[in-house]
């Protein structure tokens, strides 16, 4: 069968799936909306939270990007994991035993102040926009690239399955289908590893790949791979150019973000009792590692792949690159999407391709009579490609499509809830009309999630500039702002409304005046970026990205000394902290 | 003992679990893939530079197993303290 009928026939099997569990979970309740009722079972919570923490970026680029940074692309290997520890240690069980809907909801009521709340729903409110907006852009993107429908149209027919089961079965809806999307996309991305990892090392599973001897050859994989990218004048693969402290920033701030996101902290409102939410972070976790450790395996088996494919002999020697007219089918394939762009400098027809920012290798290339890289390589080709390079069947290749559609419609539409509840729950019900009813409420829900839907979609069209800073803009202020609140909050019972204001305020305005100012978000028509987003400019060598770590340590310091030098919580305050730290009061 | 020590020691002790897990944590990740990775590296085990191993695996399995170790420890100290749900 063709290939192109196929990838229609299996995305839309599984455009079928998702609707009919919509249709099946419809939401009754605003219970049900929010919180999917509060009976998930806590593995199914873990897997929904899976395909919810996963988009299209953990699915499609994430590899590639380890793929092409080596030791550097630890931080988010690292930093999108050891979240959970964070998450389920330090959150989870105490905001699951606080049972109520939202994470403004629970800062507004702990700080007993409505102006905490609104702070609250505004930082979610980026947070949550700006990461959405990838998203769709993703969807978009996935649709034209398998389907070859224009942008447009892929994204408004992914806005419109999201409407379907996130409007109708809100919460609920969107649990269950997220757990049919982790099915989908965990298989669509082992399938390609695991073959892969047969045919470069003999070995089925991918980590232990990771570890073995590479066919036909003594050398271990990573050895391997250090040496032939080190001829060629790449830094080695196992080890990094970024500085440490960089490194150790971008990690706790990926980390202290990844708990301090408000779709994610939510999944674990959902689950019946505190003992579950602590096991449902573990099982989460299992199943986001399941993709994060074949992520770094598939990442170096790709980069030895091309760059061998290239390189089939000596490093000089004429004969050593590949003709351009040998080029193998996948190639050709990624050549016509421009994934994949060759230029031949120096006419010999030939491909080179090597590192011409290295000084010293580029003058021996020279010497090669080699004028510059000639391959262009975008690192979303390390999944897409993948496939194609193990001369899987079609169906596999059809198979990553409805994978990378899963994943990003699963964290769309995680996403669009929690701006829908902080509106019709936190702003709505909390704050203007708190008379309104049940069946009020659910409507505007609703209405809110459909706007929100919408709202999403042209962002993802029109993609304005802090888009591209998903990484350092939506992390950066999860971390400086909504994770120590909520922290502090639940250890002490000394910090007040006054010190968690300013402290998320503080965190607020340093994180965003930071990477606006190397980075440029809203304020480009004022010249922003003013500085040079290079490592001598920065803070103490940390970039845009690594700074939500400072934000963070700023927000408890100044929540801290302001809670200090202003009166205690009310005793209603301590007793609501006294009643989410323990799971029942022994009478 | 009175009600308020009680729930003083659970929650003092709830501290120490959650503590030595953020210290395994740390180490892991922090520690062996990023702090100490220059030295790990030197050790090499099938092939792959120890701290290379902990920054792109070790770390991972290593959160997995905290996460479980404290729901398990956690939902044991509830019981111990009465404190647990039904």
């Amino acid at each position: 069968m063709e290939l192109k009928l196929l990838t229609y026939l299996v995305v839309g099997a599984s455009f079928v799936v998702y609707i009919g569990i919509a249709i099946w979970s419809k939401a009754k309740d605003t219970g049900d909306f929010y919180v999917a009722g509060k009976h998930v079972h806590p593995v199914a919570n873990g897997m929904a939270t899976a395909a919810d923490w996963m988009s299209a970026a953990s699915f499609i680029s994430m590899a590639g990007l380890i793929s092409f940074l080596g030791y550097d692309g630890s931080v988010y290997l690292m930093g999108w994991t050891g979240g959970y520890v964070l998450l389920a240690l330090l959150l989870a069980p105490y905001l699951r035993k606080f049972g109520k809907f939202t994470v403004p909801e629970f800062i507004g009521e702990r700080y007993d102040s409505r102006l905490a709340r609104i702070v609250a729903v505004i930082c979610l409110v980026f947070i949550s926009f700006t990461y959405v907006a990838g998203q769709m852009r993703g969807v978009g993107i996935v649709f034209s690239r398998f389907l070859e429908v224009p942008i447009g149209v892929g994204l408004v027919i992914g806005m419109g399955i999201v409407f379907v089961y996130a409007v109708l079965g809100g919460m609920k809806g969107v649990t269950y289908t997220q757990i049919a999307q982790y099915c989908v996309l965990i298989f669509a991305y082992t399938v390609p590893a695991v073959f892969i990892a047969l045919q470069i090392t003999g070995t089925p599973i991918p980590q232990i790949a990771f570890g073995s001897t590479v066919q036909g050859d003594s050398l271990y994989l990573l050895q391997k791979l250090d040496e032939v990218v080190t001829a060629l004048g790449f830094p080695a693969y196992t080890s990094g150019t970024k500085s440490t402290i960089d490194v150790f920033c971008i990690t706790a701030a990926l980390m202290i973000g990844t708990a301090g996101l408000p779709h994610v902290i939510v999944r674990f409102f959902t689950v019946p009792k505190v003992r579950d939410a602590r096991y449902s972070a573990g099982w989460a976790l299992l199943f986001i590692g399941l993709l994060y450790l074949t992520a770094p395996a598939v990442g170096s088996m790709a980069r030895l792949n091309l760059t061998e494919t290239i390189q089939i002999g000596e490093v000089g020697d004429p004969q050593g690159n590949l003709a351009y007219e040998d080029r193998p089918s996948w190639f050709r394939t990624w050549e016509a999407t421009g994934l994949l762009q060759f230029q031949d400098y120096n006419d010999d027809g030939r491909i080179q391709y090597y590192n011409d920012q290295n000084p010293v290798f580029s003058q021996r290339a020279i010497g090669y009579g080699w004028r510059g890289n000639e391959l262009r390589v975008d690192p979303d080709i390390m999944v897409l490609a993948n496939p194609e390079i193990a001369r899987l069947p079609q169906w596999v290749i059809a198979l990553v499509a409805a994978g990378g559609i899963a994943a990003a419609l699963s964290t769309a539409a995680g996403l669009l809830l929690v701006i829908s509840a902080a509106v019709s729950h936190d702003l709505l019900k909390g704050v203007f009309a708190p008379g309104i009813s049940e069946r009020t409420e659910l409507m505007a829900g609703r209405i809110s999630a459909a706007f929100a839907i919408l709202v999403a979609g042209l962002l993802g069209y029109y993609p304005p500039a802090f888009v591209a800073q998903v990484v350092a803009f939506a992390f950066g202020l999860a971390a400086a702002s909504l994770f120590p609140a909520i922290f502090l909050g639940i250890f002490s019972k000394r910090i007040n409304k006054q010190g968690a204001i300013a402290g998320m305020l503080v965190g607020l305005v340093f994180t965003y005046g930071y990477i606006e100012f190397y980075k440029g978000l809203f304020l480009q028509w004022l010249g922003a970026p003013w500085g040079e987003d290079i490592a001598t400019s920065w803070l103490f060598g940390i970039s845009p990205e690594g700074i939500g770590t400072i934000g963070m340590s700023l927000n408890l310091i100044a929540a801290i000394v302001v809670s200090r030098l202003t009166p205690a919580p009310s005793a209603e305050v301590e007793a609501l902290v006294d009643r989410i730290r323990y799971p029942r009061i022994a009478e | 003992m009175s009600q308020r020590d009680a729930k003083q020691l659970y929650w003092r002790a709830n501290i120490r679990i959650v503590a030595a897990c953020l210290v395994v944590w740390f180490v892991v990740s922090f520690g062996f893939g990023i702090l100490l990775s220059g030295p790990l590296d030197q050790i090499a085990l099938f092939g792959v530079n120890l701290g290379f191993w902990f920054a792109q695996q070790g770390s991972i399995l290593t959160f997995i197993c905290v996460i479980f170790f404290y729901a398990w420890r956690m939902n044991r100290l509830d019981r111990e303290h009465d404190v647990d749900e039904d």
